[in-house]
């Protein structure tokens, strides 16, 4: 397998490495364009979206990835990595960002720090595993509105009747952040039935 | 999926929700503020968090006299300008500061030797609060007792308000290499290590297994270029903190985005020569070498 490139400018990078390594993945942390050559998927981490997308722009990495994204690559968003696939943001829709889920994301919609929470997750994937009992840690999560999805936009997982986890076609992302629950399932699916398939 | 759910089902403010806001600070700046102004010049440049504060510490050193918690309505404002995290310190040990401070909703709680201390003995019990804290730091031992009182981040002090980094250095310096003695040193002697740092022998036991501390470590005090913050990236800070440095400069908006560059290419000497140009007056800074023991910040904290 090719291997995963994880963007390494801002944010909780050095944590879905740990998870992709433990899982038997190669990775590259991506903070330049040369770097996103001959990658087999793409890792869009935690972290603040205003300085990733800052970054982003700084360091010619912007439109790259966006072609990369429509090209067909696998590329799975967390948290800031959600806001940043987003087509539409309410209030902040002004950010410079990759784009390519048709849904709309509210940024911090679950509160401020002190309303962080975990949670256990059903992920019900339609031609794939059932993952039950996800823990899904939530810290200062983006909203993905319940109205507003896109036809092509699969739910996998909802919390309290907002989707939580979606995929549409190439790319998967989460409110929540897989990589800090120390449960490697939901990148190991990645793996095995978003990216092997792809390549 | 709509369906009531129970108390096991959503927990909130655990530890890895702590632990895991700093873990997204990582590789990022965190800038003092003390206008919304300045909050938003701060995000604009892509600031990964802003301390919210009524002085920079360089403001403080002059004032003298006894610095406390900001005004709840100056840390509103900020709060009210920016989507970035907001933080703010209260004083060592002074635990309805922080149940203020938390009642405002900020999103982490820097228990700071900045501030005049409240309690010459005891710093606050984190574990009791919502809300994360940050602590600093000059050593592994000071290090694990903050953490064994809850601290879900540790930065390490350096001398803040000076723009001098060398006090930062020291600090880290001295922290890793505590850190690489513990990786190093034989199970049957750990007991005695953390009677002579003074740190809970779970923790100690830890860190030699772990070869780092069990929560992100940041760096503060006294960086005021790029190349300070990617000196300290190196000696193993995950990321900066950057008080007076930025607004007591000729350039704060300018300053404020190199610094931020920085951090992120903290490995690549090209990028940050380029980072580096014609960034304006730096701050002009105290020598740390010329302050005596009394006028140092660092030796705050028990």
């Amino acid at each position: 397998m090719k291997p995963i490139g994880v963007l390494a400018l801002q944010g909780d990078f050095l944590k879905h490495i740990q998870v992709l390594e433990e899982v038997g993945a190669e990775t590259v942390q991506v903070r330049d364009v040369e770097n996103l050559r001959s990658i087999g998927g793409l890792i869009i981490p935690g972290g603040e979206s205003t300085t990733i997308s800052k970054m982003l722009r700084r360091w010619n990495l912007m439109e790259p990835i966006i072609k990369l994204v429509r090209s067909g690559l696998p590329v799975f968003g967390t948290c800031a990595g959600l806001i940043l696939l987003a087509d539409e943001l309410v209030n902040w829709n002004h950010l410079p960002r990759i784009g390519g889920l048709n849904l709309i994301v509210t940024r911090n919609a679950y509160g401020r720090q002190i309303d962080s929470f975990e949670a256990q997750l059903e992920i019900d994937i339609s031609g794939g595993p059932t993952l039950s009992s996800f823990t899904g840690v939530f810290i200062r999560a983006p909203r993905i509105e319940s109205n507003g999805l896109g036809a092509e936009v699969e739910v996998l997982s909802s919390f309290e009747g907002f989707p939580v986890l979606v995929r549409q076609k190439t790319i998967l992302a989460a409110s929540f952040h897989p990589e800090l629950s120390g449960d490697v399932r939901l990148h190991s699916w990645f793996l095995e039935y978003m990216v092997e398939k792809s390549n | 999926m709509s369906e009531r759910k129970t108390w096991a089902e959503r927990q909130s403010s655990t530890w890895k929700t702590r632990v895991g806001l700093a873990e997204m600070l990582k590789g990022g700046v965190i800038m003092d503020v003390v206008t919304s102004a300045q909050a938003k010049i701060a995000e604009e440049a892509g600031a990964a968090a802003v301390m919210a504060l009524e002085r920079v510490p360089a403001d403080i050193r002059v004032a003298g006299g006894v610095s406390r918690m900001s005004d709840p309505r100056m840390i509103k404002g900020i709060q009210e300008a920016v989507s970035i995290p907001v933080m703010a310190k209260c004083r060592i040990g002074h635990f309805m500061e922080a149940r203020i401070l938390e009642s405002l909703g900020v999103d982490f709680i820097d228990e700071s030797e900045v501030l005049s201390p409240a309690d010459d003995q005891y710093h606050v019990n984190k574990y009791l609060f919502k809300v994360p804290f940050v602590c600093g730091c000059r050593n592994l031992g000071e290090a694990l007792r903050r953490i064994g009182e809850g601290a879900a981040m540790i930065r390490t002090k350096g001398e803040a308000g000076t723009g001098d980094v060398v006090e930062a250095v020291r600090h880290m310096r001295t922290l890793m290499d505590g850190i690489r003695m513990l990786t190093k040193m034989p199970k049957d002697q750990l007991m005695s290590a953390a009677r002579d740092m003074g740190a809970p022998f779970d923790l100690v036991e830890e860190v030699s297994i772990l070869g780092h501390l069990p929560v992100p470590n940041f760096s503060a005090g006294g960086i005021a270029t790029p190349a300070d913050a990617a000196l300290m990236m190196h000696l193993g800070a995950e990321s900066v903190f950057v008080g007076s440095g930025i607004f007591k400069s000729g350039n704060p908006a300018r300053r404020a985005k190199a610094i931020v560059e920085a951090v992120s290419h903290y490995d690549d000497a090209n990028k940050l020569a380029d980072i580096s140009e014609n960034l304006g007056e730096a701050m002009v800074g105290i020598n740390c070498g010329e302050l005596g023991d009394k006028e140092k910040l660092a030796s705050r904290g028990w």
